[in-house]
């Protein structure tokens, strides 16, 4: 167990103009591509990325490594490497950061990665929203270039590295790999059937791997640091390293923060986000995007054997569990994007899972029925629980309709909306068959508590 | 009147088809480039598109269609994107619409009758952090009230939108107004949490909740 005392993934957020790439070297940055380029076998960095135990960081939490020894191209085939960089799910605000405040650090990884993997060319998916990012990206990028880092010889080896960034333009499911290589190719983000996986066959028809930004932007420290190491900072076994957390919602200090894999969520809340504004109660809380099932602080882990993943924290709060893939994974949630929405006693959960479902229902692509249509259904039914039209019935109809789309679509954010739904019903049922009971008075919609501080009246 | 981009446009896009093995794969950049242009995709632009990457009509338009932030009718002067998802109406979305539309007299969804603002509802925009937020056309305004919304909403009509931008905008800070030093945010929580040096100070509580 071992915590940084130093920042590394937002070491150079605080600099003064650290976008630009004078001030980024100054700093440190390209040292460990130079090195890497010019004096380390693409195999032995492959080595070092598996050894480190990155966990995913655009929400699956796959390992990085893994993910890169699915690679195994024909003598003709061209490897891409695609950087997710769409951060669309609700409650994420990380890979943004990035960026904005240290490009150079994204490219920096993506020369490295693109070295490992034998890609010349890496594109950058960027949301359509972000287009102060997108221009940010593109500066840097024609800056290491005419540095002498991206071209047809980068740092004077024989490999050529060119970096594309590609707007999306608005569409929740481009975050998904498959959806977002169709809009790379110019098609309607639609999700393609997998297998092929995209390692196999990706974006135009060759090997692809894809990762998200900080997943590529942690790289360079790998490297540096050597694997071990770096997988040493974290607080688990077989989930490496330091990561970003957010936290929004009813926290004094919401915001992003760097911190070791495995914090608990109690220490995310209350030491670093500052506790609850108002020091209300913690009612709640999503924690790694929306598609992750919600924590009641109120409810015990339950693994009396010794044998169960889980042993360590029987009869501790789930928000006492380290935040961990696997961990939160055995708490039947997930760790996802690590960006928590916090929700004090306020909340109406019928209301935030009404808010959430809406979401969902705006955004299937609508290629499989299950998912076009149940986004759909759930989203009338919960309108009526909470607008007092609801019946008893109408709570296991929603449970009902979630099964059904579980498993039986083409992508998984279909899951990612049934598994969240799941969450909410079995969690606070009461609130469930209340509002079945009386619809949801105004004033318990879970905007009106803050409402009044935005709204500047006493 | 068929659509043309400007020459300079042009030299961008010849440079966008250098950058895909597929020329189909240059619809998205080339859609902005047009939208850019033109503020909106009109069926002129659809149909100069399909030329241009030789696609069909239908295809074309099968992707504009698909994609929220392709405009497929006139938008006014200014686009105001306001977020509604779980993040932001915890911390008041739904009163930063309200505020909204009693202010620019339409509804989202609609323009204003002078035409200078479109009002649209936006799912998450990755700004949760800096609840609540508004995009106005391509630029991030965070942890607002209603003060700094009247602010921005006006130095709109009457700075125009660049100036607005570069005033208000919270992009380059990552949350703070540009005007606010940096220097006000907190100090980190512990020793090894790092905050990122720009949110304005620890909101006050809601009030009645401690008084
Ligand atoms: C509906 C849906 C939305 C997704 N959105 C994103 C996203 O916005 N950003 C992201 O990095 N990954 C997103 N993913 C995960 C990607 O499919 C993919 O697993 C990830 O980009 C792989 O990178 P990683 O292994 O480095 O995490 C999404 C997945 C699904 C099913
Ligand atoms: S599960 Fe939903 S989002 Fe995914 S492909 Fe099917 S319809 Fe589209």
């Amino acid at each position: 167990m071992s915590n940084p005392t130093k920042p590394l993934l937002t070491t150079r957020y605080g600099i003064a103009e650290s976008w630009k790439i004078a001030n980024a070297e100054r700093a440190g940055a390209y040292r460990v591509a130079k090195r890497a380029l010019t004096s380390i076998e693409p195999a032995k960095l492959k080595g070092e990325v598996k050894k480190a135990n990155i966990r995913g960081r655009g929400g699956a939490g796959f390992p990085a490594g893994v993910k890169w020894g699915f690679l195994n191209p024909g003598p003709d085939d061209q490897v891409y490497l695609v950087i997710n960089a769409d951060e669309s799910e609700p409650g994420t605000f990380k890979d943004r950061s990035l960026m904005d405040l240290d490009p150079h650090r994204l490219i920096e990884g993506a020369i490295i990665s693109c070295y490992a993997i034998g890609s010349h060319v890496a594109y950058i998916y960027v949301r359509g929203e972000l287009a102060f990012s997108v221009a940010r990206l593109e500066e840097a990028i024609a800056d290491a270039r005419h540095a002498g880092y991206l071209g047809a010889r980068p740092f004077g080896i024989d490999h050529e590295i060119e970096i594309y960034v590609h707007t999306g333009a608005g569409a929740y499911i481009c975050g998904e790999e498959t959806a977002l290589l169709n809009s790379l190719e110019g098609r309607r983000g639609e999700p393609r059937l997998k297998p092929p996986f995209p390692a196999v066959k990706g974006v135009f028809g060759m090997p692809t791997i894809v990762n998200n930004v900080e997943t590529i932007a942690v790289v360079p420290d790998v490297i540096e640091m050597g694997g071990d190491a770096w997988s040493a900072l974290s607080r688990l076994p077989a989930d490496g390293g330091v990561r970003l957390y957010g936290v929004s919602g009813h926290v004094r200090n919401p915001g992003l923060f760097e911190a070791p894999v495995g914090i608990t969520m109690r220490e995310l809340i209350y030491d670093y986000a500052g506790g609850m504004l108002g020091s209300r109660p913690l009612k709640a809380v999503i924690p790694g995007g929306s598609s992750t099932p919600v924590l009641d602080p109120r409810r015990l882990v339950d693994a009396p054997e010794e044998d169960q993943p889980l042993h360590a924290w029987h009869g501790k709060s789930e928000i006492d569990v380290p935040m961990g893939v696997d961990t939160y994974r055995a708490l039947g949630t997930m760790l996802g994007t690590c960006c928590a929405i916090v929700m004090d006693d306020t909340v109406n959960m019928v209301e935030a899972c009404r808010n959430l479902m809406r979401f969902y229902k705006h955004e299937s692509c609508g290629q499989c029925t299950p998912c076009r249509e149940g986004t759909g259904w759930l989203v009338d039914v919960l309108d009526n629980l909470c607008a007092g039209r609801g019946k008893l019935e109408d709570v296991d109809l929603l449970v009902d309709i979630s099964n059904n789309m579980m498993g039986n679509t083409i992508c998984a954010f279909a899951d990612g909306t049934a598994m969240p739904l799941l969450g909410f019903v079995q969690k606070f049922r009461d609130e469930f068959i209340d509002a079945a009971r009386n619809g949801l008075p105004v004033d318990v919609r879970h905007d009106d508590s803050v409402r009044r501080k935005v709204e500047k009246v006493a | 009147m068929a659509f043309a981009l400007t020459p300079e446009r042009e030299r961008e896009v010849d440079e966008l088809l250098t950058r895909y093995p597929e020329r189909r794969a240059s619809l998205l950049p080339l859609l902005w480039l047009c939208q850019r242009q033109n503020g909106w995709i009109s069926p002129e632009v659809v149909d100069y598109v399909s030329q241009r990457l030789d696609l069909s009509t239908a295809t074309v338009r099968g992707v504009v269609t698909f994609y929220t932030m392709f405009f497929d009718e006139p938008v006014g002067e200014n686009v105001v994107w306001v977020c509604r998802t779980l993040s932001c109406d915890l911390r008041g979305g739904k009163a930063i619409q309200d505020h909204l539309e009693n202010k620019l007299g339409c509804t989202a969804g609609h323009t204003s009758s002078d035409g200078k603002f479109t009002l649209l509802k936006a799912e998450c925009l990755a700004a949760c952090g800096q609840a609540p937020m508004v995009q106005i056309n391509d630029r991030y305004y965070e942890n607002l009230d209603v003060e700094l919304l009247d602010q921005i909403i006006d130095a709109h009509v009457t700075k125009g939108a660049e100036e607005a931008a570069r005033e208000f905008s919270t992009h380059a800070t990552f949350g703070a107004p540009t005007k606010a030093p940096i220097s006000t945010a907190p100090p980190p929580p512990s020793p090894e949490a790092v905050r990122l040096a720009s949110q304005p100070p620890p909101a006050p509580d809601p009030v009645g909740d401690e008084s």
